[in-house]
């Protein structure tokens, strides 16, 4: 459970998120959708405190993220990049998370690992991946320590159709086990199976923040690519 | 050691540029004091050396490694880990790497072909230089999000405490020689880490004549023992100072 109260974010002069209020309940997975710099990725860094929250405030499970640093714990995160050590392996790099989450080998859901066939390339330095194979490692990362909410900024791009596939079913999966998912994503036509809620976000402000079902029925169409299309030619027009 | 700061260690060490500067001072210092039979001469020789290569690697490297560690830092901090742990490992890690280097690189030669009384204040000397301008290193990475600049910064600042500071303090002297500023002199040499560190070895190897004016200023002003003392106490508040300062820094920065 994640509420954002009235959370103002600047960087200088420009304002990247403009008095944003929301709430993303369990369960549920949420499509962050929007334009080029609409403030999709300002908004998954103040949560994750990578963005220093000054104005307003964001509640994960109730406790402020100014407070401290624990709530964490219950968030994995999967970037648009990673960019790891190069010197490292994937495994040493996979074990260094795994030391800073101190959380016991039985629990760990490595899944993926094995999905993506990691294993046989565990003593391959990070510096000479390709960028799939590095967003691979960064959606084992993001999944492997069971959080309660899983945040993807474009877990798609990069990927061959075959892992992309893959991961497509452990989201949905991780879905239904009743967690909060967030994603970003600018390929509309992969949200379908997956969402079930769309927030579209324009200029540090949300424009709708709809479920799948009523915003289809609502613009008359069996895709979310396509209702999403009709939403910016509305915008256009007023 | 923490995990995070053993990674980084790790991490630097199978880094080719660490390799290469370790062989480098390996071999510079083995051949000055293998060339040298005189012990002092041959530690005053290495001084000099150590003085110019240490700062400029330390700072230039660490920058860079900053830098380069950007998205891992970020990767760090979405996992439940605090800011300051992350920093304060970073800059643990970096220090106790380029430490390493110079102990191997130089500490080991001294060891082979000088004496541990003499080459002592030396080996010091190179470990707290190392940890003075990485911890430089990490403020001019924070000030600055373009790598250019940052790395610019820092070649300034080891250009500053090198030849800059000096060049200012000589001008000052011969401005004002008419004045008795023996204790101005002093403060204004101990407070610059490279000047100081020159100092601190040439007090120990207790050689006047090679003082310089700065120098037997701070001699005269402190004496041999209180001078080192001193030294050593200024030379650890740089390597605090910048650091403490970078860290407010880190921990109100949007990554």
């Amino acid at each position: 459970m994640i509420e954002i109260k009235n959370l103002t974010k600047k960087f200088n002069r420009f304002t990247a998120l403009d008095g944003l209020n929301l709430s993303f309940t369990n369960g549920k997975s949420i499509a962050l959708i929007g334009p080029n710099g609409c403030g999709k990725t300002t908004l998954i860094k103040c949560i994750l405190g990578l963005n220093v929250v000054e104005n307003g405030d964001i509640l994960v499970d109730g406790k402020s993220v100014k407070d401290d640093y624990l709530y964490r714990k219950d968030i994995g995160y999967m970037p648009q990049i990673g960019r790891y050590p190069e010197n490292m392996t994937i495994e040493q790099t996979i074990r260094m998370i795994k030391d800073t989450r101190k959380i016991s080998e039985t629990h760990l859901d490595t899944e993926l690992v094995e999905d993506f066939e990691l294993e046989k390339i565990y003593d391959k330095k990070m510096g000479n991946l390709s960028g799939g194979t590095t967003q691979k490692v960064s959606a084992v990362l993001a999944f492997m320590f069971d959080p309660k909410i899983i945040i993807l900024d474009e877990p798609t791009a990069g990927l061959d159709p075959l892992a992309s596939e893959i991961l497509k079913n452990k989201i949905i999966k991780e879905k239904n086990k009743g967690k909060l998912i967030i994603i970003t994503s600018h390929l509309l036509s992969e949200l379908d199976d997956i969402v079930s809620e769309i927030v579209f976000m324009n200029e540090g402000k949300i424009i709708v923040q709809q479920s799948v079902s009523e915003l289809m029925t609502d613009t008359n169409s069996d895709k979310i690519s396509d209702s999403i299309i009709s939403i910016l030619k509305e915008m256009k027009n007023r | 050691m923490n995990k995070i700061a053993r990674f980084i260690l790790f991490d630097i060490l199978k880094n080719k540029t660490v390799i290469f500067y370790t062989v480098l001072l390996f071999i510079i210092s083995w051949s000055v004091l293998g060339l040298e039979s005189n012990y002092t001469k041959a530690t005053l020789s290495l001084l000099n050396v150590v003085l110019l290569v240490i700062p400029l690697v330390s700072i230039v490297f660490s920058t860079i490694y900053v830098y380069n560690s950007s998205q891992f830092i970020e990767l760090l901090l979405s996992q439940p880990v605090p800011r300051v742990k992350i920093w304060f490992n970073i800059f643990l890690g970096l220090s106790t790497a380029l430490v390493l280097a110079f102990l191997i690189g130089c500490g080991i030669p001294i060891l082979l072909y000088s004496s541990i009384e003499t080459g002592f204040s030396l080996i010091i000397i190179g470990i707290l230089l190392s940890v003075i301008f990485t911890s430089f290193a990490m403020l001019s990475a924070i000030i600055s999000r373009d790598r250019a600049k940052g790395i610019g910064i820092s070649i300034f600042i080891w250009l500053f405490f090198s030849i800059i500071y000096d060049g200012m303090l000589l001008v000052l002297m011969f401005q004002f020689a008419d004045y008795p500023i023996e204790g101005i002199m002093a403060t204004l040499a101990g407070l610059n880490p490279v000047g100081l560190s020159r100092i601190f070895v040439l007090l120990q190897l207790n050689i006047s004549a090679m003082l310089g004016y700065s120098g037997a200023v701070f001699q005269q002003v402190f004496g041999s023992g209180g001078g080192m003392g001193i030294s050593m106490l200024v030379l650890l508040i740089w390597a605090t100072v910048p650091f403490v300062l970078s860290l407010i820094k880190f921990n109100r920065k949007d990554l």
